[in-house]
């Protein structure tokens, strides 16, 4: 029952509760028009502190298929923020006036800050480099829908992988599904943080491998994961532009990946990927997006405790 | 051979690692404190060869958990009236509040003053913790920083 609850990190949810948001996702998949009054006079909140295109509009979309409305900020600026507001005090009195609040924050752990001062339930969309659940989803809900399962997957990530959020959070979700190994390719200042590797992967006898070398493991890999060097993670602008462009994805990498490899990117793309990939039926980063509203709407749903209704 | 039970009442905290004594009275923020305070360091010690050991008069009501963190090998004497009232041997906590501050700039605890700084124990032998909020891993283990919170337990 996840009724009332918050997503705040993708371990929040059993992989059964997973599958119940799966399920319900494709449901409305299958007849959208069924759920198009599932949300009628529910208000989502979407706290925006730090910019973002897809998170916000396929929250936004999803509330407004169901029938919601939606009221927020998309820049901190435009609110009580600027004048030096808590997140405390602005999710209190947000409380007032929403069913349900989406918060994404430069500041790690934000969410869990807002969380614990309400029971409005609370959705994190991306807190700095930590976390970034409903991405996450997103990915889970691609990989169920074109691959039937998460079983035996050998899943590269490849790019930023130390404040590559949508990364940490894949890593927690698909380390409890049987034969899962990872390899993650990336230089070594950007390799996974601490906690990820102990705490994750090593504590719970996951197989890993950590690469500098994308070209090499590409022929094993069932799954490749390409993330963005983020230059808004960056003090120092020197690194940025030193790592940005250590990986890109072309053509000619992509015959070296077997012929069922799916490639996945959270977006937004900068030149991790070439454009030429786009064409290539193992690209799925754009369909990727649009799953990301249906799971996101039967999040919504989940939370919220609402049944489709009579239209 | 140190005699421990020179001081009338107060507590003595003794198997304090050798070395560790100082940082031990700099987090108490001991150059605040009207207190007689006294600080042995590389006492002679039967069970760890070296030891420091710090004596404070008057003072009952030192946070336990905090000490545990840097110091778990060290016990804690209550005296009273001259006498060893209370013994107890520290231990590392599982779970912190308040006592460590995470030194990650990227955390919500760098911004939001009213969130409590929350920490659990994940590797007991290198004394490691993990932040709350942003998961960031602090080892307390030997060379700590800036990531105690200074408690002025004497200006209370």
């Amino acid at each position: 029952m996840l009724k009332g609850r918050n997503l705040l990190e993708p371990m929040d949810f059993t992989i059964e509760e997973l599958k119940e948001l799966f399920n319900l996702a494709d449901q409305i998949i299958q007849n959208p028009e069924l759920f198009r009054k599932a949300c009628d006079g529910k208000i989502l909140a979407t706290l925006f502190y730090e910019p973002s295109t897809r998170t916000r509009f396929s929250f936004e979309a999803a509330m407004l298929r169901l029938g919601g409305q939606v009221i927020g900020f998309s820049e901190p600026n435009s609110s009580s923020v600027a004048k030096g507001e808590s997140i405390t005090d602005t999710i209190r009195t947000v409380a007032c006036y929403a069913d349900l609040a989406v918060i994404r924050h430069p500041k790690e752990g934000a969410p869990k800050v807002a969380a614990a001062c309400t029971d409005m339930p609370v959705i994190n969309a991306g807190d700095g480099g930590h976390q970034h659940p409903t991405q996450t989803l997103t990915d889970l809900l691609t990989i169920w829908k074109e691959r039937g399962g998460f079983e035996n997957l050998t899943i590269g990530l490849c790019g930023d992988l130390k404040f590559g959020r949508t990364v940490h959070s894949l890593i927690k979700a698909l380390y409890r599904y049987k034969n899962v190994s990872f390899v993650l390719i990336s230089p070594e200042e950007l390799r996974i943080p601490d906690y990820v590797r102990k705490e994750i992967l090593i504590k719970n006898k996951i197989p890993f491998e950590e690469v500098e070398n994308m070209q090499e493991v590409l022929p094993k890999l069932d799954i490749l994961y390409m993330t963005r060097v983020q230059r808004e993670r960056f003090f120092n602008e020197e690194d940025y532009v030193r790592l940005k462009d250590r990986y890109i994805l072309d053509g000619a990498k992509m015959k070296l990946a077997r012929e069922d490899m799916m490639v996945l990117h959270p977006l937004p793309r900068v030149n991790e990927i070439s454009v030429e990939v786009d064409d290539d039926p193992r690209a799925l980063y754009f369909k990727q997006a649009r799953y990301g509203m249906y799971i996101r709407m039967a999040l919504i749903m989940s939370l919220l405790g609402t049944e489709p209704k009579e239209v | 051979m140190v005699v421990i039970d020179s001081i009338k009442n107060g507590i003595v905290i003794d198997h304090i690692t050798a070395g560790l004594g100082m940082k031990l009275l700099e987090y108490l923020d001991i150059d605040t404190s009207q207190n007689t305070v006294a600080l042995i360091m590389n006492a002679v010690s039967n069970k760890y060869g070296r030891k420091d050991v710090v004596k404070i008069e008057n003072v009952f009501d030192i946070d336990l958990a905090a000490l545990g963190i840097i110091d778990p090998k060290a016990t804690v004497n209550y005296i009273e009236d001259h006498v060893i009232n209370e013994k107890i041997h520290l231990t590392i906590p599982e779970r912190v509040v308040n006592i460590i501050k995470c030194n990650n700039p990227r955390c919500v605890t760098s911004i939001e003053a009213a969130a409590p700084q929350i920490f659990h124990l994940i590797d007991r032998e290198n004394r490691e913790y993990r932040c709350e909020y942003c998961d960031e891993i602090i080892s307390m283990k030997g060379g700590y920083g800036n990531e105690i919170i200074h408690r002025q337990w004497f200006n209370r």
